[in-house]
């Protein structure tokens, strides 16, 4: 087996809370190589950002726990290195976008510091050519008159600048990994395409590999090369993106494909899902979606279904996938 | 119900203690449509766009600052407090986030029947728990649930507490101001339906407001597009997606990710520059221009009226340069419109 920049193999996390113990990762496994994109698909709960956070090691231990796994960058186990080599992967060679920008920005420091910082903590340089070097940055993730705005505070940006701003402190040190957790999620539409493209744009200048979580089954169409579905803590489906929205194997993907409404069609009633998402405190037995499924039968609630090779690339996590599968 | 040229501006102060009036913050600006018995009125923009105001107003949660709203023969914007009251049982709200809107401290049956504690001849006092039980069982939760509080519920199933709420007076009209934006996919699509279903059984019409272009193409009869406190083109669902005039519908639509990656390489999409000017120093003209590629003199000086466009009838927009685009790929013939046999307004 070749070597993968990113190779993500059995993991396991959970949470130990006063209620109990919350699974929420249960055996996640994929791979990342460079230039690529990986969409990580799911709804809330599903444990798509608590993958992200464990990768990047900003996980909350306690109250997570990860119990099982290795995550393999450039072939070494990340969860087994010591701290001080750690510290010098986050943010160098594996770098995260987050959702919600105003948050992840600090208010009282001027953007062009915060991104300065990058370089004076991991290069060494001083504050001017940590100054200069934000300037440029600016630049290319297109912020107009970036050298007057370098010393602008986060509330003086739109939603979307500043979401730009997340970007450029992102790839400041040539990331080889850019994890961006539901970069577009709280923008507007016009917003969302404009940052889209300039990550992809980013991506394919650079050769990054590219993690891109989401619940969005339309961003995910339009950038992803391949993608993972994520139900429960577990991987579903996975399969390149061709495959996935023309041959979905798992009814959870189909369920999900059928149940958005689109905006080039008015299309009839819409396909709705039964039930709700699972407790993570309380999985049910079997397959986690057999309350869910329309496939349902009684070897779902009693075995837990292997991930079986539907096509070459294409995997899925159902008993009954011959039957299921379309396309 | 009709809406006839309504403006709300909020004043922007300086000082405290000799509060100074500054300037004005055009949230809605001049909004103008009719409402027909039974539609569903799809109102699409962006944040800022005064798409949650107009919400308001038309709710007569706040008072415009001019402009009319006709319903059932009383113009709702200049009704007295009393009249209000017994007016505003046939409007009712479904809000945005189930977890803000719903009192934590209540049980469900408390508000889903506190309408009637104001509404008293809805439900007499002795039928109010039937009617919260019907109520539930009508949104699709469990009747038995009547005890419970929000907390113990999830996301989905908050929004159809909230909708039973909205239900509870047998409005005519309901607002529903972003109500399924704050939902995971599976479960949006739940309650999508449940809004279809319970317009067909309560004969309601609703004014559907969201962000979200494919969820009010599903549900609307006709849509309207705000930017920056007007309208900027509205028609029947039909019309503006697949016949758009007006630049800015036409990249919206052409922004909003469509699932299904055959797509991706026919698609050329309009990419607009820039961010939307702030509503408290609107451009001049068409408010539109400083983001538009085809933008002219004319538009800096003069606004465009909204006008009727095409010969259906039914489709409105206030453009000086309308010219229906396929952003969808629907197949359908591109050009300028002639606006010279167009009727006035």
């Amino acid at each position: 087996m070749s070597e993968h920049l990113l190779d993500v193999d059995d993991l396991y996390v959970e949470f130990r809370t006063r209620d109990g113990v919350a699974e929420a990762i249960n055996g996640v496994s994929y791979t990342l190589d460079a230039g690529e994109t990986l969409a990580v698909l799911g709804e809330s709960g599903s444990g798509k950002s608590v993958t992200a956070q464990t990768i990047m090691g900003i996980l909350d231990m306690p109250p997570g726990f990860i119990t099982g796994g290795r995550i393999l960058y450039n072939g070494k186990d990340l969860l087994t290195m010591p701290e001080s080599e750690r510290q010098k992967i986050r943010g160098a060679e594996i770098a995260m976008i987050f959702q919600d920008s105003l948050s992840a920005l600090n208010p009282v420091f001027t953007v062009g510091d915060q991104i300065a910082e990058m370089f004076q903590v991991h290069r060494g340089m001083s504050k001017k050519e940590g100054m200069a070097k934000a300037v440029d940055l600016m630049e290319q993730v297109r912020i107009p008159g970036a050298k007057e705005r370098v010393k602008d505070y986060p509330h003086q940006f739109s939603g979307g600048m500043r979401q730009r701003i997340m970007i450029a402190m992102a790839i400041s040190l040539d990331p080889k990994v850019l994890i961006a957790d539901e970069p577009t999620t709280a923008l507007d539409v016009t917003v969302q395409a404009q940052i889209m493209d300039l990550l992809q744009d980013l991506q394919r200048e650079r050769n990054m590999g590219m993690i891109l979580i989401t619940h969005d089954l339309g961003v995910v169409a339009g950038v992803a090369d391949k993608i993972a579905v994520m139900y429960a803590g577990r991987i579903v489906e996975s399969a390149n993106v061709w495959d996935l929205y023309a041959k979905p194997a798992h009814p959870y993907t189909q369920g999900l494909l059928d149940s958005m409404p689109r905006v080039d069609s008015k299309g009839e009633e819409l396909y709705a899902i039964k039930g709700l998402p699972p407790s993570l405190l309380a999985l049910p037995p079997g397959c986690n979606f057999n309350p869910r499924c329309p496939h349902r039968r009684d070897k779902c609630v009693h075995e837990v279904p292997p991930t079986e090779e539907v096509a070459e690339d294409h995997t899925a996590a159902c008993f009954f996938w011959k039957e299921v599968a379309r396309g | 119900m009709q809406v006839k040229d309504v403006v709300k501006h909020y004043p922007l102060t300086r000082g405290i203690v000799f509060k100074k009036t500054i300037g004005q913050v055009r949230a809605v600006d001049g909004v103008s449509f009719d409402l027909h018995k039974g539609e569903t009125l799809g109102i699409v923009g962006e944040s800022g766009c005064g798409k949650s105001t107009l919400a308001r107003l038309i709710m007569r949660l706040e008072d415009p600052t001019a402009g009319e709203i006709w319903f059932e023969g009383e113009d709702m914007a200049h009704l007295g407090s009393k009249a209000l009251r017994s007016k505003r049982r046939d409007i009712q709200i479904v809000l945005q986030d189930p977890y803000t809107s719903l009192n934590p401290r209540m049980t469900v049956g408390d508000i889903v029947g506190e309408p009637f504690e104001i509404h008293t001849s809805v439900a007499p006092k002795g039928d109010r728990k039937k009617a919260v039980q019907d109520l539930l069982e009508v949104v699709g939760l469990n009747p038995e649930h009547i005890n419970r509080y929000p907390h113990q519920f999830s996301g989905g199933q908050r929004q159809r507490i909230g909708i039973a709420r909205g239900l509870a007076l047998r409005p005519k009209i309901i607002v529903c101001d972003e109500p399924v934006s704050a939902l995971d996919v599976s479960v949006q699509a739940q309650v999508i339906n449940l809004f279809e279903q319970l317009q067909d059984e309560f004969d309601l019409t609703y004014i559907f407001i969201a962000h979200d272009l494919s969820v009010v193409r599903h549900i609307s009869d006709r849509v309207g597009v705000m930017y920056l406190g007007k309208i900027v083109e509205i028609g029947d669902e039909a019309s503006i997606y697949e016949y758009p005039t007006h630049p800015y519908t036409q990249a919206l639509l052409s922004a909003v990710p469509v699932p299904d990656p055959l797509g991706r390489e026919g698609r050329r999409r309009i990419v607009l520059q820039g961010d939307v000017p702030s509503p408290a120093n609107p451009p001049s003209g068409c408010r539109f221009r400083t983001r538009c590629w085809k933008a002219q003199d004319i538009c800096a000086e003069q606004e465009p009226p909204l006008l009727q466009i095409g010969t259906k009838g039914g489709q409105y927009s206030a453009c000086h340069f309308p010219q229906v685009r396929d952003i969808l790929d629907n197949d359908v013939p591109t050009g300028a419109i002639d606006l010279s046999n167009m009727p006035k307004e």
